[in-house]
């Protein structure tokens, strides 16, 4: 097996010593089949132990090991070093506060996750005993690609409309509301509804596009954020001429 | 017990204001589409000026006419037709994940979709044109 050696330049911060964070340069000798993730590994086994950074899976589905790469908002575990030339550079998720190193503080995204409610809210509550909630094949299909999405922040990484205004309840949990929405046993679209039409909601997104284009599931936020505001703006326009169906 | 000293101190990398767009290629394409819009304006207002110079009379019109075939007034449509195009074209190619349609199990592929627009836009204007006597 052939073996070369990459130059990779991480991004490195120490809360306890460091005032700014600063580029460390590494030369790792790796595989052909390696990834990003494998040579962050091996200077953390073998160069630097004290390289922190978030990974789990190793295999595209736990959704830890964001980060930019190149300055391109990527899964480590799914970037062959042998797709890049020169120096590799890799930085903590762009628009994340950094906790240490090439950890981001994570919480606000998490608490926006909670509060568009990403779970099912039965239409109606059955007993046990009448059996699960049926759904057909084209039932499922029409929210399927939405739930597909594993929370690995990419998207947020790549939203200029994120980056700049914070407040942006953003791609991902968006997209996951309008998952649990689509789906033909829910019935909380309501209680949604006051966080994702709301001014943070869908309406702060301008439809860049970039979250589709980085979304290393395809789940394609973009397309999800976009129904939401047709939807929405039918909502307003029922609600206004219509106001006797909101009885 | 000896007191926990939290050493969190999370670092904030600010985003530029001003020039955020110019840091990825794919930023800069999604402003060159938004700012075709103020073209798309600009037309909008050329043509309440035609129908200003209509409403002043026939000599008013003409005059009219002569200017927008001067060589400055066919730059100025030009450039408006060119930007007017990349508008389009470039909202027509997203229409797909708006209006997505599902028959049965399965979705109408995206390029139908947007052939649609396409056969919506070209319609329209031989109804236009129609009206406009050109045939």
């Amino acid at each position: 097996m052939s073996e070369r050696v990459v130059e990779l330049e991480v991004l490195r911060y120490n809360p306890e010593t460091d005032e700014a964070p600063h580029f460390q340069r590494y030369s790792v000798p790796c595989r052909e089949e390696w990834v990003v993730l494998d040579a962050l590994n091996h200077v953390k086994e073998a160069l630097d132990p004290t390289l922190s950074y978030r990974w789990s899976c190793h295999m595209a589905v736990c959704g830890s090991c964001g980060m930019m790469i190149n300055g391109e908002p990527k899964l480590a575990c799914k970037s062959f070093l042998r797709d890049y030339r020169g120096v590799i550079r890799v930085e903590p998720l762009a628009h994340f506060p950094i906790e240490r190193d090439l950890v981001t503080v994570i919480d606000d995204f998490v608490a926006k996750l909670a509060r568009v409610k990403p779970y099912l809210i039965p239409k109606e509550v059955k007993p046990l005993e009448a059996g699960e909630y049926r759904q057909t094949p084209a039932e499922l299909q029409r929210y399927k690609q939405f739930t597909l999405c594993i929370n690995c922040m990419l998207c947020y990484a790549a939203c200029p409309e994120y980056g700049l205004i914070p407040k942006f309840i953003g791609p991902a949990a968006i997209s996951l509301a309008h998952r649990y929405n689509q789906d033909s046993r829910d019935g909380g679209r309501g209680e949604r509804q006051e966080e994702i039409a709301s001014a943070e909601g869908v309406w702060e997104c301008s439809f860049t596009g970039a979250c589709s284009e980085v979304c290393p599931e395809h789940v394609d936020p973009a397309a999800a954020l976009q129904q939401v505001k047709i939807k929405s703006t039918i909502d307003w326009y029922l609600e206004h001429t219509m106001p006797w169906l909101n009885k | 017990m000896a007191e926990q000293v939290t050493t969190r101190r999370p670092y904030v990398r600010e985003v530029p204001k001003t020039h955020w767009f110019l840091r990825q290629p794919r930023y800069l394409r999604y402003m060159a589409r938004e700012v075709t819009c103020v073209f798309i304006g600009a037309y909008a207002v050329f043509m309440l000026v035609a129908i200003a110079r209509l409403a002043e009379g026939r000599e008013a019109y003409d005059e009219f006419l002569r200017e927008l075939a001067s060589p400055a007034g066919i730059a100025f449509q030009l450039v408006i037709l060119v930007f007017a195009l990349y508008h389009t074209i470039s909202w027509f190619n997203v229409t797909p994940k708006a209006m997505p349609v599902q028959l049965g199990e399965s979705f109408v592929p995206g390029w139908i979709i947007v052939a649609a627009h396409y056969a919506g836009w070209i319609a329209v204007s031989i109804i236009i044109l129609a009206l406009a006597g050109a045939f």
